[in-house]
């Protein structure tokens, strides 16, 4: 079955000639939903579509699947209310992380929601109680997307070579501004460090790709994202084009149309931001969580900042700053309600949806709402155990450091994954996969980044091949399909946690990630662990700062830049999933 | 010979009967389907369920309705504790309201759907009293349709094996 998909697939991204007979048939999808009624329901008519199933019923589990299984699955069918994270949220993190269409449900047809979905990125939504009718022809979103991204590498084939040659020779990338030297320094001697397992192979992988036919997907990962956004950032948003920020990424292996498609992404998450405020106000969580120790504090909402101010921890946390970490540390590690509390799960998802929130603007609005742009800086440096003094161009400093820093900043989110992990036990079994549902590594059909990106194990990035980057870990970060499938299976979080906290960094599929050397701007996206989130913030911290003022997302950021830098990092700020989702659509 | 014959005849008019009662069961079974439609009980969605059972699943309507009167309970459980606090969190009636009407409306379920909406417009519009009575509303209808599909799954069990039984090899 999973061959005739995969041949499937690729015929069709040739072609609407080659789409064999058997077509749609075979198509994997992943279908999520909390009520195991709809579940059951959904499942039975998707496989009398002769499509292959695999159900879950939450979102975490399906987003862990999602990242251990990079070639799995064709389509995503997914709930909109669910307990464990908000649809849209998981709409956003596939979007960003594995690229794959996402069809939302609700029993809700309110204009507002169907809307939602559609501003964050969904590419259908089907009204339940759902008929198997509008079942039969999900296939179309594939077979649309990857039309579009054969598109995209059938042209940009060319230029890819150019680029590829340039960012061969250059080892260092052309970051014009001196606040992207840590940072520059960090990606130059990672891809350094990777460059003969991965460059090369990457190289020759994506080669292989555009040869073979198959077609190559970009995944987005955390860092990588991160990468984009400083581009974006440093080019300023309004000048930031495709051509430009691939040269300023400076990665192989990627093309100007998986740029142009990622920007397009970025800017409606942008627009979306910027529309709305953003309210969290799940503090506490904040607080303990390990995230917050470097870059959840720039995901601070209006609310955040407020409840930290009333329950006095802002308080706090300014006046010990050099205990920041500990404390958070402790924190972290004592906290063992973490996981469920109410809070704490609105306060990762803020942090790690959608790094695409520039920590920034996000900060800049809790300053122009609330005033307290002195007190929130410093809580928030403390946080991340930085003087709060520092300059932006300091904090970049900084990151070269932050490696000595890593360990102890490592330690709360492993801490708090092991909370997290706690938890676990209630999550596994929920996923089924159907007989013959086929979920494998990649088989080379997508196209990974590799490690040279220092992408922190997350597995996020797997061609198939172990993951490359990060030297944490070990093992398991890369994976075994099958391992890592039975992993989740049995609460594999733990596992992963349990991996993460030896190599410092959260594995994938866990609450946060906590990306190394970067300077941390990468924490922990909520319990599934969105890696992008973290990177993107970071990044988006050493970006210089000078943007166009046309919107008030842009005119915050600026604000951010000139505030400080590392609490923008995070993007906790930007990330208010919940707030995002609260306000009234 | 005469008495082999007269076996057939007998083994063939006992057929008959059988079949013949089995016809009638299944008329009943058909009428008393079609009038939890045309009573308004259920919906075209319950069409959509039994359009999905085949020879894989025999008897996939009725999985589905027994795991949603089995999963559905805990709405009710909540929705009870809900209702007993004081003040009355509406937006939580609402949002276990939702969840409960999204999984009734999956197996098409109307008069219970009908009345959820009832409650949670009772509850937009932060009406206590209304709230509590189309509960009431909500909980008798489920309960209502829950007895009549035990039965009629029950004779269309019964009809199933005689069928097959009276076979004739």
């Amino acid at each position: 079955m999973p061959s005739s998909s995969s041949v499937s697939r690729n015929s069709t991204a040739g072609g609407d000639s080659n789409v064999p007979d058997q077509f749609p048939a075979g198509l994997r999808v992943l279908v999520v939903d909390d009520d195991p009624t709809c579940l059951m329901i959904l499942e039975k008519m998707l496989r009398n579509c002769k499509y292959e199933v695999t159900k879950c019923n939450r979102a975490e589990v399906a987003l862990s699947l999602l990242r251990e299984n990079k070639n799995g699955f064709d389509v995503v069918i997914s709930d909109v209310h669910m307990p464990d994270m908000d649809g849209f949220k998981l709409l956003v993190h596939i979007g960003l992380e594995m690229d794959l269409p996402v069809i939302m449900m609700s029993a809700d047809d309110s204009k507002s929601v169907v809307m939602k979905g559609v501003t964050h990125g969904a590419c259908d939504y089907l009204i339940k109680p759902v008929r198997i009718e509008a079942l039969r022809n999900i296939w179309q979103h594939v077979v649309r997307k990857k039309k579009r991204e054969w598109k995209d590498i059938d042209t940009s084939a060319s230029l890819d070579d150019v680029d590829r040659k340039e960012e061969k020779q250059a080892e260092d990338p052309d970051y014009s501004s001196s606040a992207n030297e840590g940072h520059n320094w960090k990606n130059t001697k990672r891809r350094k460090d990777d460059e003969d397992e991965g460059e090369g192979e990457g190289e020759g992988e994506e080669r292989d790709d555009s040869s073979s036919l198959k077609k190559p997907r970009v995944v987005w990962c955390v860092e990588l994202h991160q990468q984009f956004v400083a581009a974006v950032n440093q080019l300023g948003i309004d000048k930031a084009v495709p051509k430009k920020i691939l040269d300023l990424m400076n990665v192989p292996g990627i093309t100007r149309e998986n740029v142009a498609s990622h920007l397009q992404k970025y800017r409606l998450y942008l627009r979306r931001l910027s529309g709305s405020h953003q309210s969290g106000g799940n503090t506490p969580s904040f607080f303990s969580t390990p995230d917050a120790g470097y870059g959840s504090i720039s995901t601070l909402s209006d609310l955040e900042i407020q409840a930290l101010a009333a329950s006095g921890q802002l308080g706090q946390l300014g006046q010990l700053p050099g205990q920041s970490l500990a404390t958070l540390q402790a924190a972290a590690l004592g906290r063992s309600g973490y996981s469920k509390s109410p809070i704490s799960v609105p306060l990762i998802d803020q942090r790690n949806i959608f790094s695409f929130e520039n920590p920034q603007s996000r900060y800049g609005q809790v300053q122009n709402r609330q005033g307290h742009n002195g007190n929130i800086t410093r809580p928030m440096n403390l946080l991340h155990g930085i003087p709060t003094t520092m300059e932006p161009k300091q904090l970049v400093g900084m990151q070269g450091s932050f490696a000595g820093l890593t360990s102890q900043g490592l330690i709360p989110m492993t801490g708090q994954s092991q909370n997290h992990g706690s938890r676990q036990p209630v999550l596994p079994g929920q996923v089924v996969s159907s007989p013959g549902n086929h979920v494998t590594e990649s088989t080379g059909n997508r196209f990974q980044l590799r490690g040279n990106l220092g992408i922190p194990s997350y597995g996020l990035v797997n061609n198939g091949n172990q993951i490359q980057t990060r030297p944490l870990q070990g093992a398991d970060l890369t994976f075994d399909p099958s391992h890592h499938m039975n992993k989740n299976m049995h609460g594999g979080l733990n596992v992963l946690q349990h991996n993460n906290y030896d190599s410092g960094q959260k594995i994938g599929g866990n609450k946060v990630i906590f990306s190394t050397g970067e300077g941390s701007g990468t924490h922990v996206v909520d319990d599934s662990s969105m890696l992008k989130a973290e990177k993107v913030n970071y990044k988006s911290t050493f970006c210089p700062e000078e943007y166009s003022q046309d919107d008030l997302l842009t005119a915050m950021f600026t604000q951010q830049q000139q505030q400080e830098g590392i609490g923008q990092g995070e993007n906790e700020l930007g990330l208010d999933w919940y707030s995002l989702d609260n306000l009234p659509v | 010979m005469l008495k082999s014959m007269e076996f057939i005849f007998l083994e063939v008019g006992i057929y008959c009967h059988l079949l013949m009662e089995r016809n009638q069961m299944h008329r009943q079974i058909a009428s008393i389907r079609k009038s939890f439609f045309d009573q308004g009980y259920l919906d075209e969605q319950f069409i959509q369920l039994e359009e999905l059972q085949d020879n894989s699943n025999p008897n996939f309507v009725e999985e589905v309705v027994t795991l949603f009167y089995r999963d559905s309970a805990r709405f009710l459980y909540n929705l009870d504790q809900a209702l007993e606090k004081r003040p009355l969190d509406f937006n939580k009636l609402d949002s276990l309201m939702h969840q409960f009407k999204g999984s009734s409306s999956s197996i098409g379920a109307k008069k219970v759907k009908t009345e959820c909406t009832n409650f949670r417009a009772h509850c937009n519009a932060q009406n206590a009293e209304g709230c509590k009575r189309t509960y009431q509303h909500v909980k008798r209808e489920y309960t209502t349709l829950k007895k009549k599909l035990e039965a009629y799954f029950q004779m269309s069990r019964q009809v199933g094996p005689i069928e097959m039984a009276c076979r004739p090899r």
